[in-house]
């Protein structure tokens, strides 16, 4: 660890130079981009940052929200709790596709209001059809739901242990953490999209724009894996709500479900719920042909 | 010394000629200005001013990069008969192909950067200062082996014309190994763009191990349908010359890799077609429609049909002779295969995306100026780079003749 | 003094007896320690409860037969070709309902009395996997009755309006 950070150090020292020489045409230029001083346009990948190095950044980003948003804003960087793999159950047979996960997801995680990002896609499928993505629909309009021939398929992350999208990722800005919580570091993110297309499950959300939150609607309590505000021109998803659930609250989607089909916990503890549902349900991963190992487990 | 003379008097050449390469230079710059404005509007809001989608991720720009990852490949065509058989005719004319693959692969990369949501954070991607994530991504494979390619093609390139204009003979040593190395170089770019898409499993659509076979057979057919259209404006335009045998030999390799792309494309459609499974989708999208949206099926038919006709034309010694209908042929495979890396590569992939929703994507005016962008950069570029090759080689542009006018200009 | 003490001690074992007992009778023996639950109060209509404030003074008539003057908004649609209000409401005590073998119990206990025939999902419902927790995924969870999520005389979970689909993705662009 130690010959690592001389190793660093000198590489900072030496690229000091070559730094500052970009650093005056690029800071400028960076108003165009995402990063809005120099300090956060030569900031190094988070996981590859000592403690202290983390807490500067964290300390610097909690001033630039709370006067962005002019609320108290604490960033989060705590680390996976000891002995923990999260896994996620949802009851196929209760879901109703009310939606009220969608916008509690979005109110939680500070997703864009417009343009939209929603982490969490509910699919209306025919109940003669069974699940047949082809034949879904997202953008289901109705009266009252359940419709009465259809039944609700909610996608988000699916944590797969096996991620495709982390593994084309060519700078290492996204990985799986070692409670199995696939998070993206927003300031190393280049954007070029390559984990969206390899995604099986279109839980890669690419900010378009410049995200847009109301300031009387912002959720100040983040994580920086997580729910904190994001620049334009990167990638987010769902963390299973990393800012909860390594303080031990179930995800917000979780909480809100009417019908109590959402499901969370942790799968090295034999008396969880999750595992609970593993021994004695029926459960299905979607697209398990792919070898991605879910660990969000569809049950009915 | 000699290599800053080399350098001003290439300069020199890009500045000077006649009105029609003034008007043709200028046009270029108007593009590039035009199509820059719209970039800039992109850096400013953000992608939104394109028609990506998170459904539709990628589109026109990763599809351009493509088609011109091909096109760079495609340079060494002319290498293999003309370093390997030792064939001279078109030995003379390799460094047109290189000068290609230098300008193509400059374009691919600006159609990568257009397309990143943070570009100023390119330096992520250069090791040790940032983290590459090698060897696990296959963007990284891409990003080392474009480099590469870029700086062995431009070095050659660089050293032929140096060596041309200080009338020295080039070490032959050194150099035979370094245009050798240009041929694994051309399939390896071309590979790993292909690996690219190949490796994703969750689309369907380009998971076929066919992928980088096929990316090459019709990057052996557009690259040099490019090239000889190149050449015979040259021959028009310039003192360049090149020998009929050679664009007959050209014409002959293209109907060859013509049979090898028709072929793989007929066997990826036979499979999904007879297996019928729910991948099909893709295709029918593609050449049926899907739900009422045919957006895609002209353009399907048309690269195909094009390509057929081609063929056709290429294979056929007579037709292959006339310049009429190889210009026609080689107007038709270019078109053919644009079309298939450029529109039918990238959207049908997407659509339906992964979780069976179909959104329909047709790239926005700001994408079309992006990208004007930089194809004017690119034949700018070769513009450039052609020019000082043709007053060099075809002209007689070297260190003598300068001296010589200099000389001349004291005595007057 | 010593009967104080005395009282004191009683207090405090029945306390512990107590805490230790009421999670036990719910979730029997593989009942985690962490856990406690906490019901919160049942979904009484308002102004209700408790019942004998109005049927103290109310002679009980065990007959079978349809509500006329009062509770006439409830309609029964829980088998109820084979049942009726006391079946599970009790007579004598209205505060309490009974169980089949006459036990009677508190409206927060309710859950045993649909377990009696809904013993799968009483069971499912105590894994945790039927019905809805909230709070901590590792600590103390809030659990609902069945009563709940379901109408105890119409218990078929009621539709409701969805909320509004996600926009197009191609909204606000060209």
């Amino acid at each position: 660890m130690s010959d690592n950070k001389t190793i660093e150090k000198k590489e900072s020292r030496r690229t000091f130079l070559k730094k500052t020489a970009l650093a005056s045409t690029f800071a400028t230029l960076a108003a165009c981009g995402s990063d809005s001083s120099w300090e956060e346009f030569f900031q190094k990948n988070f996981k590859t940052l000592d403690d202290d190095d983390k807490n500067k950044i964290i300390k610097r980003l909690e001033k630039k929200y709370t006067e962005k948003y002019g609320k108290k804003f604490s960033v989060s960087g705590k680390d996976p709790i000891d002995d923990t793999l999260f896994g996620y159950g949802l009851d196929i047979s209760r879901c109703i596709g009310c939606r009220k996960c969608v916008y509690a997801c979005v109110e939680e995680n500070n997703q864009s209001r417009d343009p939209q990002i929603h982490w969490i896609t509910v699919l209306e499928m025919a109940k003669d059809k069974g699940v047949d993505l082809f034949h879904s629909h997202a953008d289901y309009e109705r009266e009252l739901v359940p419709d009465d021939d259809h039944f609700y398929f909610p996608v988000a992350c699916q944590q797969c242990e096996n991620p495709p999208c982390t593994k084309v990722c060519p700078v290492g800005a996204t990985w799986k953490e070692k409670d199995g919580i696939v998070v993206v570091d927003y300031n190393w993110c280049i954007g070029c999209r390559f984990c969206m297309a390899a995604c099986p499950y279109g839980a890669r959300h690419f900010n378009w724009a410049e995200p847009n939150v109301p300031k009387d609607e912002i959720n100040p309590e983040t994580h920086y894996y997580g729910n904190r505000p994001r620049p334009k021109g990167v990638v987010e998803k769902c963390t299973f709500c990393v800012q909860r659930v390594r303080e031990g609250l179930y995800p917000s989607c979780v909480e809100i479900c009417p019908v109590g089909a959402r499901k969370f916990g942790n799968l090295l503890d034999p008396d969880s719920e999750i595992r609970y549902i593993l021994k004695h349900k029926r459960v299905l991963v979607l697209k398990e042909e792919l070898n991605t190992q879910p660990k969000f487990y569809y049950f009915y | 010394m000699k290599f800053i003379n080399f350098i001003k008097e290439s300069s020199k050449v890009i500045l000077k000629g006649n009105k029609y390469y003034y008007a043709w230079i200028s046009s270029l710059f108007l593009l590039i200005v035009w199509g820059g404005l719209g970039y800039f509007e992109q850096l400013k809001s953000g992608l939104a001013v394109t028609n990506m989608n998170d459904s539709i991720s990628w589109g026109f720009y990763i599809g351009n990069f493509t088609f011109l990852v091909g096109v760079a490949a495609a340079a060494i065509l002319l290498v293999i008969p003309a370093y390997i058989y030792h064939w001279k005719p078109i030995k003379e004319i390799t460094i047109f192909g290189e000068i290609l693959a230098v300008s193509a692969v400059i374009m691919a990369l600006g159609f990568v950067i257009v397309d990143m949501g943070g570009p100023f954070r390119l330096w992520h991607m250069i090791p040790f200062i940032g983290l590459l994530n090698f060897p696990d991504s296959l963007l990284a494979w891409d990003s080392i082996v474009l480099s590469l390619y870029f700086l062995l093609n431009l070095f050659i390139v660089t050293y032929l014309l140096y060596m041309h204009f200080i009338k020295k003979d080039y070490n032959k040593k050194i150099f035979d190994k370094l245009i050798l190395l240009s041929i694994p170089m051309a399939i390896s770019i071309h590979t790993v763009t292909a690996f690219l898409f190949n490796g994703i499993a969750a689309r369907p659509y380009w998971n076929s191990a066919l992928l980088a076979p096929k990316f090459i057979a019709s990057a052996f057919c557009s690259g040099p349908a490019v090239l000889l259209i190149l050449f015979q404006i040259l021959k028009k335009t310039t003192k360049f010359d090149i020998k009929q045998e050679a664009i007959e030999k050209i014409a002959e390799l293209m109907a060859y890799s013509m049979f090898l792309y028709l072929f793989m494309f007929f066997s990826e459609i036979f499979k999904e077609v007879y297996s019928g499974t729910h991948h099909l989708v893709h295709l029918k999208y593609l050449f049926l429609g899907v739900k009422g949206h045919t957006d895609l099926v002209i353009y399907a038919w048309a690269s195909i049909i094009f390509s057929i006709v081609a063929f056709v034309l290429f294979l056929i010694p007579k037709t292959r002779m006339n310049v009429i209908t190889l210009n026609i042929g080689a107007i038709l495979i270019f078109i053919g295969v644009y079309i298939e890396k450029g529109i039918a590569l990238i959207i049908p992939g997407f659509s339906p995306d992964s979780l069976g929703q179909l959104h329909i994507y047709k790239p926005s005016m700001i994408e079309i100026r992006t990208s004007v962008m930089i194809f004017s950069l690119g034949f700018l570029l070769f513009t450039f780079l052609s020019k000082i090759a043709v007053e060099i080689i075809f002209e007689n542009l070297n260190i003598n003749s300068i001296k010589a006018e200099t000389g001349t200009d004291q005595n007057s | 003094m010593a009967t104080i003490q005395k009282n004191i001690y009683i207090f405090f074992m029945a306390l512990i007896f107590i805490l230790l007992i009421i999670p036990n009778t719910i979730f029997g023996d593989n009942e985690k320690k962490e856990t406690l639950i906490q019901v919160p109060p049942p979904p009484f209509s308002e102004d209700i409860f408790p019942c004998s404030e109005c049927h103290s003074d109310m002679e009980p008539n065990p007959e079978r037969r349809v509500l006329e003057e009062m509770h006439d908004d409830i309609i029964l649609k829980h088998d109820e070709n084979n049942r009726w209000c006391l079946d599970c409401h009790d007579l004598k005590n209205r505060d309490k309902l009974h169980l089949a073998n006459g036990k009677l119990i508190d409206f927060t206990e309710s859950y045993k009395l649909c377990g009696q025939c809904h013993g799968p999902k009483l069971r499912e419902w105590k894994n945790g996997v039927h019905g809805k927790r909230t709070g901590y995924w590792n600590g103390k969870k809030t659990y609902l009755l069945c009563a709940h999520c379901h109408n105890p005389h119409s218990p078929k979970y009621k539709k409701m309006k969805p909320e509004p689909a996600p926009d197009d993705p191609m909204k606000g662009r060209r």
